[in-house]
């Protein structure tokens, strides 16, 4: 097996897997987004055609879906935030590690209430 | 440690040198694409996490979505110009990050060739179709609307 290079930041590392889970859910909600529109696409044809297709939103499994979704739209949103101050403040690279703490943070901060509230919606409270 | 550049900072600072044209004779394309990414993205977590708020946290989130939810939205001209900027950037921003991952992954010219045709015409299509829809859209194709618009 080749050996890790030495003294690289990135390979391995976190900075390498906020990458990865970038690309991911990048490309995930991508597809959801196509698909999106091609249902918003239905209030032109008839408002039963839209209301129908926009029910299976509502049943369970979709329902648990859709947090996976916003799990993915929290982090993606955080996380670029990390990389343009990466990118652009002069201290970014050096307190990567601490930006990436405070995506974690505001991702729990935000996604606990949505899930509370979304399930709620989702299993009828 | 801290004098490692952040990645893909190498080909801004390439891009940067030339007018139009760098040395090697390539336009700035790469450049404007990193920087439409980052500014399209800044307005993306406005736009994205504002549309998640209102349609998700508010009344009744999901359950309560239906024909007359959009009518009821689409009927203030703001959130047709908030779901116009939104899918407009959204697809735009959405279809530069396939790009990339393309480049990066398809090896061979002639797929990379296939794979962002389809990747372009499934945007353009996507993007024509969702700005007409927001133009077009009539909310008394609804018989039971009760929006004032529908009541002549």
């Amino acid at each position: 097996m080749p050996s890790k290079p030495a003294g690289t930041l990135y390979r391995g590392r976190e900075g390498m897997w906020s990458w990865v889970a970038h690309r991911i859910t990048g490309v995930g909600i991508f597809f959801f987004l196509l698909v999106h529109v091609l249902d918003t696409a239905l209030v032109r044809v008839s408002p039963e055609a839209y209301n129908e297709v926009i029910g299976t939103y509502k049943n369970p499994i979709v329902g648990l879906l859709e947090v996976g979704l916003v799990a993915a739209i929290l982090f993606h949103a955080f996380n670029g935030i990390r990389l343009i101050l990466v990118d652009f403040w002069a201290k970014g690279p050096r307190y990567q590690r601490q930006l990436m703490i405070g995506v974690g943070a505001i991702w729990v901060v935000l996604f606990v209430p949505f899930v509370i509230r979304h399930l709620t919606h989702v299993f009828g409270g | 440690m801290s004098d490692i550049a952040a990645p893909r900072s190498s080909s801004r600072s390439r891009s940067l040198k030339g007018g139009g044209r760098n040395r090697s004779g390539q336009t700035n394309f790469e450049l404007y694409s990193w920087l439409f990414m980052r500014l399209s993205g800044l307005a993306l977590v406005v736009l994205v996490l504002g549309h998640l708020f209102v349609n998700l946290m508010l009344g009744d989130g999901i359950t309560g979505l239906d024909f007359a939810f959009v009518a009821g939205k689409w009927a203030n001209p703001l959130w047709q110009v908030w779901d116009l900027l939104m899918l407009w950037l959204a697809m735009l921003h959405g279809t530069n990050g396939m790009r990339t991952i393309i480049n990066d992954y398809a090896e061979k010219d002639q797929t990379r060739f296939w794979l962002k045709s389809l990747l372009i015409t499934a945007s353009i299509v996507i993007v024509v179709l969702g700005t007409l829809v927001i133009f077009t859209f009539d909310p008394c194709l609804d018989p039971s609307s009760t929006l004032s618009v529908c009541n002549k």
